[in-house]
């Protein structure tokens, strides 16, 4: 049975699937179905759902189109997500190979380092760089891959420590490699399956912290995100909940998609590792 | 008892340079937020350009970053986080006045997500791939997809809005003249909706590291043992797999403490109660960096306090830990 085969025989992982499918789709087509500037005015101001097909999810307290800023805030969100789940990766797998494979001092400096960012609750080191820094989508994105790589880092030493006493790792000693291209060019690659496997936790809690930033008003002004719709609607949680509950629903079964596909990738991976 | 304080000792050390650390970056965020403490006081009161240069030489802002850090750390080593100019009191006075809403926050919620979770936990675990299993395995993933602040707005609009079984927000009726029990009371009611809250999302923690653990626990040879002995089902999950299973989660317990205090800060804002998250947020709109980073730094020292406190927990419940360093 091929792997993609195996993947879509769990209910769970074909549900996962069809919802980043759909996801994707969102975030590629917005700008084709709305073109225009999501933040303008586009009809009566809190319009409710289902009411006008020109304004299917109605308008929010500016009579800014609801399903357009839904669509457009799908974009920001995957891109944070994903942006901040690859950088948090790539420093934790280079962090963590270097701490494994080089050992000693140098393995001890950066672990403590790690520790120290374990120790600090990730969201106030988010939300205090991005008062510093000011907000903008890179700064966001790299406030919260401050917070995530740590993670990585831990999961891809560990492994580092197991792999560097190979046979192969030995050889490439031999024949005179320098010790940093043997890191990075063998000891690297081999480590990284498992730091992987952690990837659709960490783009989950990137677009959780995302929102989480963007509802407390320091995303990125210039962009329509989740969390900031929720916040404008909060201010009208007693006549139109609406406005808060849609986005939210949207957040949850994007973070609950990426879940269960993420598991469907993992269950699958380590069937084939036992076949084989 | 020796071995408890053998493991405290050596983990108090490895604290203290992590803690250094912490103190070093938030240092070195504190130098790159544009302006420094005076620009923020002369914005709030008004001055001329003496008074900014008298200022500044006053507190010691013309010296080299080298020696101010070292002020900075001197002033730490005597618990001074410097002045909040939002608040105009010792950051530590305005921190310290906080903190105890926070912790109770905190520590009802973790009770909530560890007592539910882990006893959820058992219920699935008692016969993994069960239906009761998989539903809660779907359940969870589903709750822990939820972010905590749109749950919070949710209960609400439902439970305080609609149903108004429970109060909007703060901690405490203002000017009830209650006292005694009847505050008691009074702050427990206003707590229901954000314990709520924070607690539901990472009861799904727990619940699958407990589902999970007893899966495992199931393979060993002792439950077979048991088994053999004619022990009753429940007997057999209560006694020795759950139990064996529990051990790791309280691990966890410390390991959540920072994700718990993070999440607070949201929690906290939603449900405008007065604690260190919501501080952390008036400080961030007030572009107080200093006291934002004394915030930081209570929280990471509260975070190593309760990862100390589940250490020794741990070395009283596993006899194992620590029992190498002990008898060396």
């Amino acid at each position: 049975m091929s792997p993609l085969r195996r993947f879509l025989c769990t209910p769970e992982a074909i549900a996962g699937a069809i919802i980043l499918a759909a996801l994707f789709a969102m975030a590629l087509t917005a700008p084709l179905f709305f073109p225009g500037d999501p933040q303008a005015i586009a009809g009566p101001a809190l319009l409710p759902p289902f009411q006008d097909w020109s304004l299917p999810l109605g308008t929010d307290r500016l009579g800014r189109d609801v399903l357009a800023a839904l669509l457009h805030g799908a974009r920001t969100s995957l891109a944070v997500g994903l942006a901040a789940a690859a950088a948090a990766l790539a420093v934790g797998a280079v962090v963590g190979t270097l701490a494994g494979f080089a050992g000693g001092l140098v393995d001890e400096v950066l672990m403590r380092i790690t520790d120290a960012f374990q120790t600090v609750p990730s969201f106030l080191l988010a939300l205090a760089f991005v008062s510093v820094v000011g907000p903008s989508l890179g700064v966001v994105v790299a406030a919260i891959a401050l917070g995530a790589w740590t993670g990585p880092a831990r999961v891809a030493r560990a492994e580092v420590l197991s792999i560097r006493e190979r046979d192969f790792v030995a050889g490439a000693r031999v024949i005179g490699m320098h010790p940093l291209e043997i890191a990075f060019r063998e000891v690297l690659p081999n480590a990284l399956p498992p730091v992987l496997a952690l990837s659709s936790v960490i783009v989950a809690a990137a677009i959780l912290t995302e929102a989480a930033l963007s509802f407390l008003g320091l995303g990125d002004p210039n962009r329509v995100t989740w969390g900031g719709m929720i916040a404008e609607g909060r201010a009208v949680l007693r006549t139109a909940p609406f406005l808060s509950i849609i986005p939210g629903v949207a957040l949850v079964l994007t973070v609950l998609g990426i879940y269960l596909a993420g598991e469907g990738v993992v269950e699958t991976a380590a069937v084939r590792r036992s076949l084989s | 008892m020796t071995r408890a304080l053998l493991l405290l000792r050596r983990r108090l050390v490895g604290s203290v340079f992590v803690l250094l650390i912490v103190v070093i970056g938030t240092f070195l965020l504190l130098e790159a937020a544009p302006g420094d403490a005076v620009d923020a006081y002369i914005a709030s009161t008004g001055g001329d350009a003496g008074m900014i240069e008298l200022l500044r030489h006053r507190w010691g802002l013309d010296q080299s970053a080298l020696t101010r850090l070292a002020t900075y750390l001197w002033a730490l080593l005597h618990l001074d986080l410097g002045q909040s100019v939002t608040f105009s009191r010792p950051i530590r006075d305005v921190i310290l006045e906080r903190l105890p809403n926070t912790l109770l926050l905190m520590g009802s919620a973790t009770a909530l997500s560890f007592g539910l979770g882990s006893a959820l936990g058992i219920y699935a675990g008692a016969r993994p791939g069960g239906f009761r299993d998989r539903l809660l395995s779907i359940g969870s993933l589903a709750l822990y997809a939820v972010p905590g602040f749109w749950l919070g707005l949710v209960l609400i609009i439902v439970f305080a809005v609609d149903l108004r079984w429970f109060p909007i927000g703060g901690i405490e009726s203002i000017a009830s003249g209650k006292t005694g029990l009847d505050r008691a009371a009074d702050i427990a009611r206003h707590l229901v909706l954000p314990v709520s809250a924070l607690g539901f999302i990472y009861l799904a923690l727990y619940l699958r590291m407990m589902r999970a653990g007893m899966a495992e626990v199931w393979r060993q040879d002792f439950v077979l043992a048991a088994r053999a002995k004619g022990l009753s089902r429940r007997r057999i999950v209560l006694a020795h797999v759950a139990r064996n299973a529990l051990l790791p989660l309280v691990t966890m317990l410390g390991l959540q403490s920072a994700q718990m205090l993070g999440g607070s800060v949201v929690i906290e804002s939603v449900f405008s109660v007065p604690g260190l998250g919501r501080l952390a947020q008036e400080a961030v709109a007030a572009r107080d960096t200093p006291l934002l980073l004394g915030i930081i730094l209570v929280s990471a020292v509260l975070v190593i306090v309760i990862n100390l406190l589940v250490d020794i927990a741990y070395a009283f419940l596993d006899p194992r830990v620590g029992a190498s360093e002990a008898g060396a």
